[in-house]
C-alpha cells in the first residue's frame, strides 16, 4: 500500500493500469463498463469485421439507442416508421451488430431504454471506482458516482470492443471546491453554468475535475450528475464526485448493482475511494454557491453565460464575440430578461432526470405555456417517464400545453427530427448552445429546468424566482 | 493509416475561436454508418447558403484556399462532442494538419488516429499565421517543428503519437499486442 495521499482520480486510475505509462508509451487502461449507442459505433464494428476480431468482454459492454431515435410515440410504439431514413438504418445496424457480437441491447421499444447517460446510473451499471467510457462526450455524467468516466471517439470504441482497453496519457487534476448553500431558485445547473463561466470553455482541457465541498455533498444524485455532465463544456476530460452515503443510497437495490455479500464488499471498496486528506491537485479554485443566481447563456458557447438579471457584456474590437452576438441577434449591453422566447425544451442527459421534471412541473402546475410558445418535455429514459407519470407530472405538463414525449436526446442536438426553426429562440435545459446545435440557425439559451419552465409561462426570458 | 514524416502546404485560415465539432460537422450528418465522404459536409452551415450554394465570403471557399492541407484556426479548436466524424470530414476534405493555440482533448485524440496532425503553437506564431493566409508552411514530425517564411515553432507531440504518425501504426495493433498483460490484469482482478 502506498502511503502517499492520493486523489479519487488517482486511486481509480491506478487500479485500472494494465501497464503504467512510460516516457515513450501511454498507459494501457482497463475499462469496466463500455456503453455504446447507434451513432458512434457502426464504424467500430466495421473494423472488428475487417480484422476478424470479437468483442473481448461482451458482459462489460452495454448498448442503447438515443441520439437519432424519434421521440414521437407513434414512431416509437405506434408502428409508424422512423421518419428519418438514415436514422432508421442506424437503429437497424445497431440491432444487427449487437446480435452478431453478443452485446446486450435495450432496443427502441424496451421499457428500460433511454439516454445512455441516464440509464447507466439508473440501472446500477455505473458504480463508484469503475472506469466507464462511451462514444459520447457527456460520458462525464457518470463521474457523479465516483467513476472515472470519459467520452471517446469511434476508433477508440473499436479498441475497447476488441481489447477492453484504451491507450491513455494520465490527465492532470483540478479541484473545484464549492461552499455555501444554493439560494432558492438556484440549482445544480446554475452552479455548473457559473463554473464554466468562470474557468471558460477550455479551462479544464487536459484535466479531470473533482467537484468537492459542502455544496456538492448536499446535492442529490440527479444534481451531481448535472454538474459532472457539463465538465466537458469546460474542456475537462472528466468530472468526478467522491462517493458517499447519498451515492450508496441511490445505488442500493438497482437492478445491476451488487447484492448481499457482494454489496457489503463493494461498500468497503467504495468507502476507500474519496481523496485522501493532504492529496494535491494540479489546479484548484473555490466557488461560493450562496451568492449565485439563476444563470442563462447569451452566446454560442456555454462559457458565454450571465446571471439572469444581468446584461450582455460589451467587448468592443472582438470580432469573434461580435459574430456570436450577431448569430444570436443580441446587442452588447442589452438586458437578457424579457427577451421573447419561441421554444422551451426540458430534457437531455443534463436535465432529463426525475428531479429535473419535478422542478419544471413545480412552476407549471396550474399555469399555462404562453401562447405561441412550443414547450417540449422529454424524459431522459422510459423509467423516468413511468416515474413521472406515476406522480402525475405528465398531466401537469399536458394541462399546461406542453408536449410529453418518449425518451431520447431529442432537441439537444438536431439529428432526430426534434428541431428549433431558423432564427427562433429556444430556452433549453441541455448542454450546448453552439451555432446550429438545435437546428440550422436556431438560437439556444441554456438554463435550468426552473428557469426554462418560467420562460415557457411568460413567453419571455424570466427569473424563476418571480413565479415561486 | 498512411505514414507522415513531413507536410508542406499553403495554409487556409479560419480566424474563429472555439470552433466546436458541431460546426466542423453538424449533427444531421451523423446518421451515416460509414466514415467516407464526409468532406462535402465539412463546416456545412458556414460553407453553404440556405440554397446549398457555396458562400463566397467563407474562408475555405476562396480560390486561394483550394488544395491547402494545413488549416490555421483561431484559439481552442475542436471543443464539444466526441464525434470522430469531425476529423473524418477534415481529412476527407484534404486537410492533414490543424493549427491552433489549444486543441480539445477528444478531438486531438481522434485526429491522431486519423492522420490529422494537431499542432499547438505559441501566440506569436499563431498571430503571424492568422495574418498570413496562404503562407507556405512545413510541418516536420521528426522534430515536431512548424516552419513558416518568417520563423519556426516547436509543438508538443508525445513520442508515442509521433511514432504512430511517422510509421503509420494504428493503436489497435499495439493494444492487441498487449494480450498477455491484459489477460494477466483480468486474472488479477477476477474478470472472466
Amino acid at each position: 500500500m502506498s502511503t502517499i495521499a492520493q486523489t479519487l482520480f488517482e486511486k481509480v486510475w491506478r487500479a485500472h493500469e494494465v501497464t503504467p505509462e512510460t516516457a515513450d508509451t501511454p498507459a494501457v487502461l482497463y475499462i469496466d463498463l463500455h456503453l455504446i449507442h447507434e451513432v458512434t459505433s457502426p464504424q467500430a464494428f466495421t473494423v472488428l469485421r475487417q480484422r476478424a476480431l470479437k468483442v473481448r468482454r461482451p458482459q462489460l459492454t452495454f448498448a442503447t439507442m438515443d441520439h437519432s431515435t424519434p421521440t414521437r410515440t407513434e414512431q416509437v410504439f405506434g408502428g409508424a416508421p422512423i421518419a428519418i431514413e438514415a436514422a432508421a438504418r442506424q437503429v437497424r445496424e445497431l440491432e444487427v451488430n449487437c446480435a452478431a457480437f453478443g452485446v446486450e441491447l435495450l432496443d427502441l421499444r424496451n421499457d428500460r431504454r433511454g439516454i445512455v447517460h441516464i440509464i447507466g446510473p439508473e440501472l446500477g451499471l455505473t458504480q463508484p471506482g469503475k472506469t466507464v467510457v462511451c462514444g459520447d462526450s457527456h460520458t462525464s455524467t457518470h463521474g457523479a458516482l465516483g467513476a472515472l468516466a470519459f467520452g471517446i471517439g469511434t476508433t477508440e470504441v473499436g479498441h475497447v470492443l476488441a481489447t477492453q482497453c484504451l491507450l491513455q496519457r494520465k490527465p492532470r487534476t483540478f479541484a473545484i471546491n464549492v461552499k455555501g448553500q444554493l439560494p432558492a431558485g438556484v440549482s445544480a445547473k446554475d452552479l455548473i453554468l457559473a463554473i464554466i463561466g468562470r474557468i471558460g470553455v477550455s479551462g479544464g482541457t487536459g484535466h479531470v475535475i473533482e467537484y468537492r465541498g459542502e455544496t456538492i455533498r448536499a446535492l442529490d444524485m440527479d444534481g451531481r450528475m448535472t454538474v459532472c455532465n457539463m465538465s466537458i463544456e469546460a474542456g475537462a476530460r472528466a468530472g468526478m464526485i467522491a462517493p458517499d452515503e447519498t451515492t450508496f443510497a441511490y445505488l442500493s437495490g438497482r437492478p445491476r448493482a451488487p447484492r448481499g455479500e457482494d454489496w457489503e464488499r463493494a461498500l468497503e471498496r467504495w468507502r476507500a475511494l474519496p481523496t485522501d486528506p493532504g492529496a494535491r491537485f494540479d489546479q484548484e479554485i473555490d466557488i461560493d454557491a450562496s451568492t449565485l443566481e439563476p444563470m442563462v447563456t447569451y452566446g454560442t458557447n456555454p462559457g458565454m453565460v450571465i446571471p439572469i438579471g444581468g446584461a450582455i457584456p460589451e467587448r468592443p474590437g472582438d470580432p469573434v464575440f461580435e459574430k456570436s452576438l450577431a448569430y444570436m441577434g443580441f446587442s452588447p449591453g442589452q438586458p437578457i430578461k424579457e427577451h421573447p422566447v419561441n421554444v422551451v425544451f426540458v430534457g437531455s442527459c443534463t436535465n432529463g432526470r426525475l428531479s429535473d421534471l419535478r422542478l419544471a412541473a413545480s412552476l407549471l402546475r396550474g399555469r399555462k405555456v404562453a401562447s405561441g410558445v412550443q414547450m417540449l418535455v422529454v424524459p431522459g429514459s422510459q423509467q423516468v417517464k413511468r416515474e413521472a407519470e406515476a406522480e402525475g407530472l405528465d398531466r401537469v405538463f399536458l394541462e399546461a400545453g406542453a408536449e410529453w414525449r418518449e425518451s431520447g436526446c431529442s432537441m439537444c442536438l438536431g439529428m432526430n427530427g426534434d428541431l428549433v426553426a431558423k432564427g427562433h429562440y429556444a430556452v433549453s435545459t441541455s448542454n450546448r448552445n453552439f451555432e446550429g446545435r438545435q437546428g440550422v440557425g436556431a438560437r439556444t439559451l441554456l438554463a435550468s429546468p426552473l428557469t426554462a419552465a418560467a420562460c415557457a409561462v411568460r413567453g419571455r426570458v424570466t427569473d424563476p424566482r418571480e413565479l415561486m | 493509416m498512411e505514414p507522415i514524416r513531413t507536410l508542406r502546404s499553403r495554409t487556409a485560415v479560419l480566424p474563429v475561436s472555439d470552433v466546436d465539432t458541431d460546426q466542423i460537422i453538424p449533427a444531421r450528418f451523423l446518421t451515416t454508418t460509414t466514415r467516407e465522404g464526409l468532406g462535402q459536409h465539412l463546416f456545412a452551415d458556414w460553407r453553404y447558403g440556405p440554397d446549398g450554394t457555396p458562400r463566397p465570403d467563407f474562408a475555405l471557399n476562396r480560390p486561394a484556399a483550394e488544395g491547402c492541407a494545413i488549416l490555421v484556426a483561431g484559439n481552442n479548436f475542436g471543443c464539444g462532442s466526441s464525434r470522430e466524424h469531425a476529423p473524418w470530414a477534415l481529412t476527407d476534405y484534404g486537410f492533414r494538419a490543424v493549427v491552433s493555440t489549444q486543441i480539445a482533448d477528444i478531438f486531438r485524440s481522434n485526429s491522431l488516429k486519423n492522420g490529422l496532425v494537431p499542432v499547438i503553437v505559441d501566440p506569436a506564431t499563431h498571430r503571424w499565421l492568422l495574418e498570413h493566409p496562404g503562407a507556405e508552411v512545413s510541418i516536420d514530425l521528426e522534430t515536431a517543428t512548424l516552419r513558416h517564411p518568417a520563423g519556426e515553432a516547436h509543438f508538443p507531440l508525445e513520442p508515442f503519437a509521433r511514432y504512430c504518425l511517422i510509421n503509420g501504426v494504428d493503436e489497435l495493433g499495439f493494444l492487441l499486442g498487449r494480450e498477455a498483460e491484459i489477460t494477466a490484469y483480468e486474472a488479477r482482478v477476477g474478470i472472466r
